[in-house]
């Protein structure tokens, strides 16, 4: 990595770091701070499925885990919100780990990964619903205890600092991976993973590390979701919503692309805020805009929004 | 574990062969698309959704009663189907399983939130006069709209074998689901094949939709419950197999009611979600050896 890598990060963070002095209106903050997590999110499902191909459907898993795990750390065994945090990422990317090997040891590719990571999540989310530890359906709250030491706090500005910072260094960890080793031997067991097994690849350790880290950093997105919000439900940690954001983000704003998910997410969601002041909030209709653009990036290539620019440009 | 008198396992057993042969017609129309056109098809659910909505319209609107809108919503929906193929995911696929992946999902998102747009969240149900009528079988007492379902699903699944073995059409289907280039060698359109597959497979679910609702009731995301429940079918019937997914629906049906009995209702579904990731992980040809 050099610095002329890092820079378009850095300018990126500088940029969106002066949004709360011009912003100032909780509503907006509340949508910005919204909108970074689900860009966290995306950046995990980035990881897994636009460098290596594996198109999961269920990084809810890895969402509810960590958010689950910080919030009962804090509130059945009193542990601090900071380690808490830790902790919930890496349960996530233990159960990233754990699911990854059994499904890849199973040789699972394409759809039959799709529906299997699918199916783990709905597993972990009628036991989050069922169990007594997390709260069953009733959800858990997280107390509220306004103080930096409890990771929480007054203004939603540091909030946003502390999201744009954990999605500036999910940046800074892609760029990394796109120029490591790792990242080349994931890219080359997406194009072609029988070519890159030839080659000497370790398909399965490239695609066990790639699946570790993904959920680790959706973990990440899971856990800050439960410190802003302070309250949990199995529908809200394991819903197929979540596994639905994660998803679309990168593959409209660029799968395989740095700042893809961030694009993607960013461009939903101002889209969704738009249609909800132009039309009024009517329930689901931001999804089919979501869905009919889903479809219409598979249908129409490019895929997505760099690539519309690329072929515009090259038109005039 | 509980222990129950033998009437109430029977009964059990029998209400879940019911459900399980509606299951199964749901899961008939899922593996005949993926052995034809070798998709998975991730809107089948919503597509149910869909179709529940339209028996209740029907039913609302028009005064049909729901085995009455079997007649006009079956072409409908295979109408529906064949166009979805043809216009939505045939042109989007490019023989990519990825992007098959994400264009039905674009479908089942957009089908289940128009319906919330719609008819909002609200769990709504039809009241016909048969919905509580109990057929006696000994000393057990089985819902009417159960046993109607049974045998129509069963009915269903013999006129499918018909046209599968015995038409023109049914034996186009079979050599491209064979053999693709093969069947387009001797002039069949394949185009029209894969989209007269999925018109059918969508037309189980008008079928399925209209046994349901006397006994079910119906939301935007009702289409959710059955989906992983009809893949768990297909991939424990194998995939593509006919009657694969019939058996697979019953043996699920079963399982589900079981497990309910003992484990409660919530729980009971974990049953049927780990019998899918072991089948997956474990097995992915099927229980039955249907080809992989």
């Amino acid at each position: 990595m050099t610095a002329k890598d890092l820079l378009p990060i850095a300018l990126f963070a500088a940029v969106a770091a002066l949004l709360p002095l011009f912003v100032t209106q909780n509503t907006w903050l509340n949508f910005a701070v919204f909108t970074l997590i689900i860009c966290l999110a995306a950046q995990g499902w980035n990881i897994l499925g636009g460098y290596g191909g594996q198109y999961s459907f269920g990084h809810a898993a890895f969402f509810g885990t960590a958010a689950y795990a910080t919030a009962i750390l804090q509130m059945r065994y009193g542990m601090n919100a900071y380690p808490a945090f830790a902790v919930g990422v890496a349960a996530a990317s233990a159960v990233g780990a754990v699911i990854g090997f059994l499904s890849f040891r199973s040789g699972l590719r394409g759809s039959y990964f799709a529906l299997v990571t699918l199916a783990f999540a709905e597993v972990f989310r009628v036991l989050a619903n069922a169990s007594e530890v997390t709260g069953g359906a009733a959800g858990i709250l997280i107390k509220l205890d306004v103080r930096p030491a409890n990771f929480q706090f007054d203004s939603r500005a540091s909030f946003y600092w502390i999201a744009l910072g954990l999605v500036t260094a999910a940046l800074v960890v892609t760029r990394a991976l796109e120029r490591s080793r790792l990242g080349a031997q994931l890219v080359a067991v997406r194009e072609n993973e029988n070519a890159a097994l030839a080659l000497g690849v370790d398909a399965l350790r490239v695609k066990l590390s790639a699946i570790a880290l993904s959920a680790a950093i959706t973990g990440a997105a899971g856990a800050l979701y439960a410190q802003y919000f302070l309250y949990l439900d199995a529908n809200i940690a394991y819903g197929t919503w979540i596994s639905v954001e994660a998803l679309l983000a990168p593959i409209i704003g660029g799968a395989g692309t740095v700042f893809g998910p961030v694009l993607g997410g960013v461009v939903l969601h101002g889209l969704s805020e738009f249609t909800k002041t132009l039309v009024g909030r009517i329930p689901g209709l931001d999804l089919v805009i979501f869905g009919v653009l889903l479809i219409l990036v598979v249908r129409f290539p490019p895929r997505e929004i760099p690539g519309l620019i690329r072929m515009w440009r090259a038109r005039r | 574990m509980r222990s129950y008198p033998p009437e109430i396992i029977g009964e059990a057993v029998l209400n879940g062969l019911l459900t399980g042969a509606i299951y199964g017609l749901v899961a008939l129309g899922l593996t005949l698309v993926y052995g034809v056109l070798h998709i998975i098809n991730f809107a089948h659910g919503a597509l149910l959704t869909l179709a529940m909505y339209a028996a209740f319209v029907a039913w609302k609107v028009f005064g049909l009663d729901p085995y009455v809108a079997i007649l006009p919503l079956v072409p409908l929906f295979f109408a529906l189907g064949y166009g979805v193929q043809r216009l939505v995911i045939m042109p989007a696929s490019k023989g990519e399983d990825s992007n098959i992946l994400l264009v039905t999902l674009g479908l089942s998102i957009v089908i289940e939130n128009v319906m919330l747009a719609i008819f909002r969240s609200d769990t709504l149900s039809v009241q016909v006069p048969y919905a509580m009528e109990v057929v006696e079988l000994g000393p057990m007492l089985l819902g009417f709209p159960r046993v109607v379902g049974f045998g129509v699903a069963f009915l269903v699944a013999a006129v499918l074998f018909v046209i599968l073995t015995m038409t023109d059409t049914g034996r186009a289907i079979r050599a491209v689901a064979k053999e693709r280039t093969g069947a387009a060698l001797v002039g069949i359109d394949v185009k029209h094949i894969y989209a007269v597959t999925f018109g059918i497979g969508t037309a189980c679910l008008a079928v399925a939709a209209c046994l349901l609702l006397p006994f079910f009731y119906v939301n935007p995301r009702v289409g959710n419950a059955f989906v992983l429940v009809a893949f768990t079918i297909v991939v424990l019937g194998g995939m593509g197999s006919v009657p694969g997914a019939l058996l697979g629906g019953l043996f699920i049906g079963v399982m589900e009611s079981l497990s309910g009995l003992y484990f409660g209702e919530s729980l009971g579904q974990i049953g049927i979600f780990l019998i899918f990731i072991l089948v997956l992980l474990f097995r992915p040809t099927g229980l039955f050896g249907a080809k992989a």
